[in-house]
């Protein structure tokens, strides 16, 4: 845990990776199937790992 | 941000949240079945496969399908005929005690290549039509569904004034922190806050495209209204056909017109997606999009030729659209389970929501994480 206050760049960082991986994740099966399939999952998927690992992760030291 | 319009959009979130959240839960548990409903479906019996055949089987003729459904129901009369985009091989027929009801039809499942019954399957009973009643009225008909809608628009203002509030709550720490070491409420708030931002766009996604889904009905009925009125009006004089011709002719008809589609549902005449005068064959494509999209061609079903065919509105387009976002079922079985993960994880964003407002206020470690009792400006 930092307690300095981060920049909006890094505070916005992961959110909107995420946000955009989410939206890709979404629109992508619309367009086509197999590599479109693909992206689908990988994009949705992420948050979902994001979320796991963060929530699991052992704590530090 | 000032202490004012945080105080401001803190109070937005709390009450959006809280009139909402009951429903939201009872929506993201019952959607959860439904994410699935086609596998289980399967397995309850509720849909059936049809048996392989050699690739190139050549179809019945469409009037033997519909003789074959029509001989388990003598006294009713045909309504309508709908096949999934993926199981082309089989029809669903579903038949009234006239062309109008809506309620109480009988289905059954016919083999599209051997005009052979494969079951009569029940839609209106067990576990899954209470998931799916609970989902999508809250068995309240049209006025549950829109009730459902406005608790859905409620939710989408939470999830937006919830992405206002993560930065002031987030200006000390970093990405993803979950402290552990401190109050349980502290735990919970980092967890709302971590969930809740990863799965933002998702959610409120599926938050939009079920408001614009609770609307269905209204946007069907506007379309018969504004599309198929207008595309039925010279027959509005006419006496009805005391003899309906060939349904295969006038699917041969739609075909010919629309070669590079396939019919995906079928409505009698005298129905309320068509005319007293026509079959109305609704065409789509065969891309995951295109697959969603329908193109009413309209037959004259005496003379067997087609008499009109549209584009479908950008309303209806926006609906059918909105529905695989909806429902997660375009992107095969590995994008159902990251769905139902979603679904999961929005389930702890709600009830940790919920806890943190239970706890609100009773402990005096809050304060120092609390922007909102800093009153602090970033």
């Amino acid at each position: 845990m930092s307690a300095v206050p981060q920049s909006a760049g890094a505070k916005w960082r992961w959110p909107i990776v995420l946000g955009v991986a989410s939206a890709v994740g979404l629109l992508s099966a619309l367009l086509g199937d197999a590599v479109w399939d693909a992206l689908s999952w990988l994009g949705l998927g992420a948050p979902v790992a994001v979320a796991v690992w963060f929530t699991w992760r052992p704590a530090p030291k | 941000m000032t202490a004012r319009s945080l105080r401001t959009w803190s109070w937005i979130h709390k009450w959006t949240s809280l009139v909402s959240t009951a429903f939201m839960l009872l929506l993201c548990v019952t959607g959860l079945p439904l994410i699935f409903h086609h596998e289980i479906g399967h397995l309850t019996g509720t849909e059936v496969e049809a048996p392989p055949m050699p690739p190139g089987t050549p179809m019945a003729d469409m009037d033997s399908v519909v003789a074959a459904a029509q001989a388990l129901h003598p006294q009713r009369v045909v309504q309508y005929l709908f096949r999934d985009p993926d199981e082309t091989e089989q029809w669903t027929v579903s038949l009234n005690d006239s062309v109008v009801a809506t309620d109480g039809a009988k289905y059954v499942a016919v083999d599209a290549r051997t005009a052979k019954v494969l079951a009569q399957p029940v839609f209106d009973e067990g576990f899954m039509h209470v998931m799916l009643a609970l989902h999508v009225e809250l068995f309240a008909g049209l006025p549950g569904k829109l009730f459902l809608g406005l608790m859905g628009l409620l939710m989408v203002i939470a999830v937006v004034s919830g992405l206002v509030l993560y930065a002031p709550f987030m200006r000390k720490l970093e990405f993803g922190t979950v402290r552990r070491d401190r109050s349980a409420r502290v735990k919970w708030l980092d967890l709302h806050n971590l969930l809740g931002i990863v799965t933002l766009v998702w959610a409120l996604v599926v938050g939009a495209t079920g408001v614009i889904n609770t609307w269905a009905d209204l946007v069907i009925k506007f379309w018969q209204f504004d599309q198929l009125a207008q595309m039925t009006a010279p027959y509005k004089a006419l006496p009805p056909p005391e003899r309906l011709g060939s349904l295969e002719q006038a699917m041969r008809a739609a075909i010919a017109r629309e070669p590079a589609m396939k019919p995906g549902f079928v409505a009698y005449p005298g129905t309320l997606f068509s005319s007293a005068h026509h079959y109305a064959v609704f065409m789509r494509g065969t891309e995951p999009l295109t697959a969603r999209l329908f193109k009413p061609v309209l037959v004259d079903a005496q003379t067997g030729q087609v008499t009109d065919s549209r584009e479908l509105p950008w309303y209806v387009t926006a609906l059918l659209v909105s529905q695989p976002l909806h429902f997660g079922d375009h992107g095969g079985m590995p994008m159902k389970v990251i769905w139902a993960l979603l679904d999961l994880i929005t389930i702890v964003v709600l009830a940790s929501g919920l806890v943190l407002w239970t706890r609100r206020r009773r402990t005096s470690e809050v304060a120092v994480d609390d922007p909102l009792r800093v009153g602090a400006s970033s």
